[in-house]
């Protein structure tokens, strides 16, 4: 019920301010810039294919859909920060902070209520490239059922990376640092799995496996994979976890 | 209605609060006195469960701060010295928020809305944005925030601070209005201010607790008694009771009352304090001197918390001498 409260708060908060707005145009810019290339590109392999005398016809799925939701996956990435680096630091800042936790609410529905509107945010950023899609589906008849896959794993690797940037929000009073800090652990987290491309000694492997990006490849081609699912739950539950002692070491330094 | 005992919040490096012990009863404005960074947010943060004390307790009612918080929150109206303000919301917006997560049964939350912005007389301005609202219509929004759950114990961190004078009389008008239903705390480093609203004040300084008193007594001992404190030694090496010394001072002419404070190396000091209007420290320096003993040490007791009284009051800057080490706990448990 507070929950509910204070993520209905965030959310209104949230589009009340430019942020969303700001976030949402420069993901569908790049996102449909993708989209473009993609169904171009997508376009001129098909032609080549007939001409060449090819029988087998491409699959939408195979070469529009996937590589789109891997990019858009990565442009998560960079859109996670601007979502979170608000969420604690603003409230340190102004100090309402105090006003949340005098309150009698817990501080399990603070983070809960702000997590589950950055999600919120989110999936309605996300919502955005629904355009896309459905104009693959009004020319083309691609499965719908690895779409579906698709966007629960956008959902579920946004779930992680935004745990994690509301973590870091709590760190700092300073947006921008939380923003720059939430960012460089996004990188981080995008690019710890290059070392195994060439190299396969088991820190390689333990490092990949700790990559976000590297989990959402089965996503993205419609595979629903346990071992994924429970990396990104459990990275979920940690960065909320970690939320939580840091709003409590809060009072103990403040 | 709220209880502090031994209450203690020490920091990395530094003691916020040092052993405080008051109470305040039930209905009682309490006026929280003291210099800036005296630890009278420590004391309103640890109230409101913000802090956990280093030790010590405190309790609201019948809950302790550290064993039954969310009871102890859902007692306690809060404004801290910035008001807690959202300014991307809607001023009855915003109440309404908080009256949620202050568990005002959703029924009634409209009509409290409305009960609290009329005796906030914010009414006229429950659609503006927050952003848009001038200094004083902030702070009323936020008396009214602290007031939506009608709760049992205001606690409010200065509350007049960067007013301008109308809308102090305007803020102070409106606490003594809510005085009736609630038992409230307020903060502040204005005299006037505690005589005007408060009945009991508690004087705090540098984390120590100075005095707990009523208004009419603390102001009648501000208009002229005097403190002050002596260091006496003993001479030819004879030695020396405290208690001798004590009874020696006490019959001076002038002296209502001596304590005793400390005896280190032979050197015993002591606080004397003086009757209304009598100036003591000729009659105390040759009264030592007649006993044989030696005069250490002879002065007014003043901190800096003195001179923002005097300055506050307005009184000429003689020897009026704030009342420091009086009554309770000045020496901490030391």
């Amino acid at each position: 019920m507070n929950t509910l409260t204070i993520c209905r708060k965030e959310l209104n908060s949230y589009f009340r301010s430019p942020i969303a707005y700001g976030v949402m145009a420069f993901f569908a810019l790049i996102s449909g810039y993708f989209f473009y290339v993609a169904v171009v590109y997508f376009m001129q392999m098909s032609i080549q294919s007939a001409m060449s005398g090819q029988s087998q016809p491409m699959s939408v799925n195979e070469s529009v859909i996937r590589p789109l939701f891997s990019n858009i996956s990565v442009i998560g990435l960079f859109v996670i920060p601007m979502i979170t680096m608000r969420l604690f630091a603003e409230e340190k800042r102004t100090g309402t902070i105090e006003l949340l936790i005098t309150s009698p609410v817990t501080d399990l529905e603070i983070i809960l209520g702000k997590w589950l509107a950055a999600l919120g945010l989110y999936a309605s950023i996300l919502g955005v490239t629904v355009l896309s899609m459905a104009t693959l589906f009004m020319y083309g008849k691609p499965d719908w059922r690895p779409v579906a896959v698709g966007y629960l794993g956008l959902l579920l690797q946004g779930g992680c990376l935004l745990a994690i940037g509301t973590f870091i929000s709590t760190c700092t009073r300073n947006q921008i640092v939380a923003g720059v800090a939430g960012f460089s652990v996004c990188l981080m987290l995008w690019v710890l799995d290059w070392l195994s491309s060439f190299q396969d000694s088991v820190g390689a492997k333990v490092m990949a496996y700790l990559s976000v990006l590297q989990h959402f490849d089965s996503f993205s081609k419609g595979v629903l994979d346990s071992k994924d699912i429970i990396y990104y739950l459990s990275a979920i539950f940690i960065g909320l976890f970690l939320t939580a002692r840091s709003l409590e070491s809060l009072r103990w330094r403040a | 209605m709220i209880k502090v005992e031994g209450l203690t919040k020490r920091y990395a490096n530094h003691v916020a609060v040092d052993n405080i012990s008051f109470e305040v009863a039930k209905g009682q404005i309490v006026g929280f006195l003291g210099p800036n960074g005296a630890g009278k947010t420590t004391t309103m943060r640890v109230l409101t469960c913000f802090l956990p004390p280093t030790s010590g307790s405190a309790r609201v009612g019948d809950f302790d701060v550290l064993e039954q918080p969310m009871e102890v929150k859902k007692r306690i109206g809060y404004l801290p010295e910035h008001p807690p303000l959202y300014p991307e919301m809607g001023v009855g917006e915003y109440l309404e928020f908080v009256g949620r997560i202050k568990g005002v049964p959703k029924p009634s939350l409209a009509q409290r809305v409305n009960e609290v912005a009329e005796k906030c007389s914010v009414t006229d301005v429950l659609g503006r944005l927050i952003s848009k609202l001038s200094k004083g219509y902030r702070q009323r929004v936020g008396l009214a925030q602290a007031i939506i759950h009608n709760p049992d114990v205001l606690i409010l961190d200065e509350p007049t601070s960067g007013l301008d004078p109308q809308q102090i009389i305007e803020t102070r008008d409106l606490i003594k209005g809510l005085a009736g239903d609630h038992t409230i705390i307020l903060s502040t480093h204005i005299l006037p201010e505690v005589e005007q609203i408060c009945e009991q004040v508690i004087i705090i300084a540098k984390g120590k607790l100075v005095a707990t008193d009523t208004v009419s007594n603390l102001t009648s001992r501000l208009r002229g008694a005097e403190t002050v404190a002596i260091e006496v030694m003993p001479r030819n090496g004879v030695a020396l009771s405290a208690q001798d010394v004590q009874q020696k001072l006490e019959r001076v002419s002038g002296v209502s009352r001596v304590l005793a404070k400390d005896a280190r190396d032979g050197v015993i000091a002591l606080t004397v304090e003086s009757q209304q209007g009598q100036h003591i420290r000729p009659e105390l320096a040759r009264a030592v001197i007649e006993s044989g003993w030696n005069l250490n040490e002879l002065h007014a007791v003043g901190l800096s918390l003195e001179e923002i009284f005097l300055e506050l009051t307005g009184a000429p800057k003689q020897d009026l001498a704030a009342p420091h080490a009086t009554t309770i706990g000045a020496e901490g448990g030391r």
